[in-house]
């Protein structure tokens, strides 16, 4: 490119899994509060680290080693998915510490459990973020300076909250109604008084890998590297950064290794360097290199969910909404008290995929919800996670209240350290 | 000389979705043990075999020319007959074509004479339904033909046609025994061909056994029936199974519980409005919603809006022991029917020793003493009875003994002694 303007693709993948609730009967409340399906836990994580997770990390791991400093990805991967890599899929956490060790992957901070905290309670919120910075720490000796949060759900409180605990940059949705006639391939700012860098991402280039890579209905299809590098190429030359961001699970998962996913993200770079005059950056190098073009100010709350970009795929149905209310109201009296057992469980249950579970819509988006359900209603999602948060509150009940002072900083996985195992 | 009756019936346990199969099993058995005879014809069972004195078989095991297959039970005096058929028990025309649950008996044709007049009854909808309710009675004509007995006896209305065609090829006396009338099913929004086929079905009964004065009152008020011809028999419970027990959560929670089909009938809006009251006073107070049916889905969203879902439980079906477990752990029962010819969940709550409010509108509360009994609409008479319950631990004693004494002394035997009288009448 005869541009001076450095033009630059920033790769963020989502790394995340829940602990998945098992089927918890009326029967059980009072009597068993063992929440979470260890089997059904463990066998879907198996399933994704032989599908996904190790051969991606290998793919990625070559490719840096091929490329050099001109190929870089940044991850954020989930405090529960983290837990379960410890627990079920040490083999996966090994190959993300080696990706981290080329010093060519960025890690991202985000909240402990994939939580939606951020529309609740900032207390809470801030809590899971550092222990997630922990986690982080403790796995790969690392320290996220940028942010995104649960399906890139953000607005203007949250980036104030995130900025005031000293992150530079963070990751979110650009749609067009956010954007309106700005274009998402630009770097942003909160506004005149924060000085927080926005990342954006290009819905459609990102979507078009995500989500429409193996439809064969789609005018796209099939998507070769050199068409992508093509559409790349497209981008009005004063344009700088192209964000493509989605679920690490797209390779293998969601896009299974037969489509060719593996094959296109293997040899998109070197399409990429042959033909245009992009490269590769992680979040941090793409802030330091590039200036906000203006400031940008999102009053309602956006995420990377559905058609609408909105909160609807987790609030907005009565279910939701109350099953959603009923977790939170508990917050005080939880952290009135000392177990860590129940800590933990207070925890996973605040997951945002419990509620996805709820979600209603039924149209174009629900076949991606329908996909990602254990349950085969959202009614059934509600009356099971109903029935377990009555037996937490019911343990809430015979918990004595403790002196503030003592509240110890929960830990995760009955705060084991595995990273020696690495 | 003791009478032989041929029955037909619905279902039988354990394939049961309600109370009328219980109570088609608790009649048929205590008759056979005053010695009267039953020929006890269902529409075809599947699945497990009931571990009770009757045996019985799937007619696809047995097949006779006919489409019928029987067996003798273990139980001297009761034959069992299972005709094969898609007819099931708590349907409405409606549910029936949606559920296209008649779909393989399209192809039968041969339904004779009796399909002419139903057919027009049907009004162009859910005509499988009526298809399979015409066939039935068909079937039935023949095995008129073939048993020997010497009066009818038919339960509800998909085998009144039967229950007709039995009695009119045989020339054998009718009774008719009514559960539960479309008004009770469906409100006033009636479905004008079930309600013509209870009406013909009760002109030619020579008897009609009603559950309840509730239930005479409504057929001499809507149906035109004939008081004179109408003899109340209310229900009566089967004995607990034996191994059930109390069993308590390790955690306290007090349960207040709704079991029963989550339709009009059973009023289950009046009971998430009298919990709401409740909670009000009471917050940590559990409820429970044990069924399913066509409000389920309302009600669990009607729950949601009103922010009660951490508090209000929805179980789905109960089959099994599982009633009795969630009995074990209620501290209240409620029936809050709009309108409930008997309510037999009612007694079974009871024999667990769990205190019951029922509604006015039901034949359980004519025959109850020890039950607390508030009309369905009086939400707050509904609520403050449940906190009353909840909070005063003589009041639950008082209701709990009493009422397991109560519901121990009904059983079967008088009701099926009433039933033999009503034979010995006509026969």
């Amino acid at each position: 490119m005869k541009n001076n303007t450095p033009r630059v693709i920033c790769f963020y993948f989502q790394v995340h899994q829940p602990f998945r609730i098992r089927p918890y009967r009326f029967f059980d409340i009072g009597r068993n509060s063992d929440y979470f399906d260890e089997t059904k836990n463990e066998g879907i994580m198996r399933k994704v680290a032989e599908k996904c997770y190790l051969p991606a990390n290998r793919t990625l791991l070559n490719l840096i080693r091929k490329h050099g400093d001109d190929f870089k990805v940044s991850f954020s991967i989930s405090g529960t998915a983290l837990e379960q890599f410890q627990r079920y899929a040490p083999d996966v956490l090994e190959s993300f510490a080696e990706l981290v060790q080329t010093g060519r992957v960025e890690l991202l901070a985000e909240t402990y459990a994939h939580s939606l905290s951020a529309l609740k309670s900032r207390a809470e919120f801030e809590r899971q973020i550092r222990m997630h910075d922990r986690r982080m720490k403790a796995l790969f000796g690392y320290t996220p300076r940028v942010f995104r949060n649960t399906e890139l759900i953000y607005a203007d409180k949250i980036g104030r909250w995130i900025s005031d605990m000293g992150y530079k940059a963070v990751l979110t949705e650009g749609a067009d109604h956010i954007l309106g006639w700005r274009s998402p391939n630009y770097l942003y700012k909160a506004s005149a008084d924060n000085e927080l860098n926005m990342l954006l991402k290009n819905y459609h280039l990102s979507d078009d890998i995500a989500f429409r890579f193996s439809q064969r209905d789609w005018a796209g299809w099939p998507l070769t590297t050199d068409k992508f590098v093509t559409w790349l190429q497209a981008i009005p030359a004063e344009e700088q950064i192209v964000n493509l961001f989605m679920d690490y699970e797209t390779f293998g998962e969601h896009q299974w290794h037969s489509t060719g996913i593996f094959q296109f993200l293997e040899h998109l770079p070197d399409a990429v360097f042959g033909n245009s005059g992009f490269r590769f950056v992680t979040p941090s190098e793409a802030i330091s290199e590039l200036t906000p073009a203006a400031e940008l100010s999102m009053p309602y709350a956006v995420s990377w969910a559905d058609e609408e970009r909105d909160l609807s795929a987790w609030l907005g149905n009565p279910i939701q909404d109350d099953a959603f209310n009923s977790l939170y109201k508990l917050e005080q009296r939880v952290n009135a008290c000392n177990d860590p057992v129940l800590h933990r469980d207070w925890l996973l249950l605040q997951t945002s995929d419990h509620f996805y579970y709820m979600c209603t819509k039924y149209f174009a988006d629900g076949d991606v919800h329908k996909y990602f359900n254990p349950y085969e209603s959202p009614y059934e999602a509600f009356i099971n996670f109903m029935n377990v948060l009555s037996d937490f509150e019911l343990r809430l009940d015979a918990m004595p209240v403790m002196e503030k002072a003592a509240i110890p900083a929960p830990t995760g996985l009955n705060g084991k350290n595995q990273l020696a195992a690495i | 000389m003791k009478p032989r009756v041929l029955m037909f019936g619905w279902e039988f346990p354990p394939h049961i979705s309600g109370g009328l199969g219980t109570a088609c099993y608790g009649l048929s058995k205590a008759l056979a043990q005053s010695g009267t005879e039953v020929l006890f014809v269902v529409p075809r069972l599947k699945g497990n075999e009931h571990g009770g004195p009757y045996k019985l078989i799937d007619a696809s095991e047995i097949e006779r020319a006919g489409g019928y297959a029987f067996t003798k039970h273990h139980l001297p005096g009761v034959t069992e007959i299972a005709i094969q058929s898609a007819l099931r028990p708590y349907t409405s025309p409606e549910a029936f074509s949606r559920s296209g649950q008649g779909r393989n008996w399209q192809e039968i044709q041969a339904i004779q004479d009796v399909e002419g007049k139903l057919a027009s009854l049907s009004g162009g909808y859910g005509q499988n339904l009526f298809h399979e309710v015409a066939r039935y009675a068909e079937v039935a004509a023949q095995i008129a033909t073939e048993q020997q007995f010497d009066v009818v006896h038919a339960h509800d209305w998909l085998t009144f046609p039967a229950g007709v065609a039995a009695s009119r090829i045989s020339g054998k006396p009718l009774v008719l025994h009514v559960h539960a009338t479309e008004f009770d099913r469906s409100g006033e929004n009636i479905n004008r061909a079930v309600y013509e086929m209870e009406r013909q079905g009760l002109q030619s009964a020579d008897t009609i056994v009603a559950v309840s004065a509730l239930t005479r009152d409504i057929l001499v008020a809507r149906y035109g029936a004939n008081p004179n011809k109408i003899k109340v028999v209310h229900n009566g419970v089967l004995p607990m199974p034996a191994h059930q027990h109390r069993e308590r959560p390790q955690r306290k929670m007090q349960v207040v519980t709704f079991l029963g089909r989550v339709t009009f009938q059973k009023g289950p809006d009046y009971f998430i409005e009298a919990a709401a009251r409740v909670l009000g006073d009471l917050p940590s107070v559990r409820f429970v919603m044990a069924g399913t049916g066509d409000m389920l889905l309302p009600m669990i969203r009607k729950a949601a809006r009103m922010k009660l879902g951490s508090r209000i439980h929805f179980t789905g079906f109960l089959g099994g022991a599982d009633p009795y477990k969630l009995y074990g752990l209620s501290d209240v029962y409620v029936m809050p029917s709009v309108s409930e010819p008997f309510g037999i969940s009612a007694l079974e709550a009871l024999q667990s020793g769990v205190p019951v409010i029922v509604s006015k509108q039901s034949g359980a509360a004519e025959i109850l003493r020890h039950a607390i009994k508030v009309d369905f609409w009086d939400v707050d008479r509904l609520a403050s009875s449940i906190v009353g319950v909840l909070n005063n631990r003589s009041l639950a004693a008082l209701l709990s003994n009493g009422g397991m004494k109560e519901a121990d002394r009904m059983g079967w035997d008088g009701p099926a002694a009433r039933v033999n009288e009503v034979y010995n009448q006509i026969i």
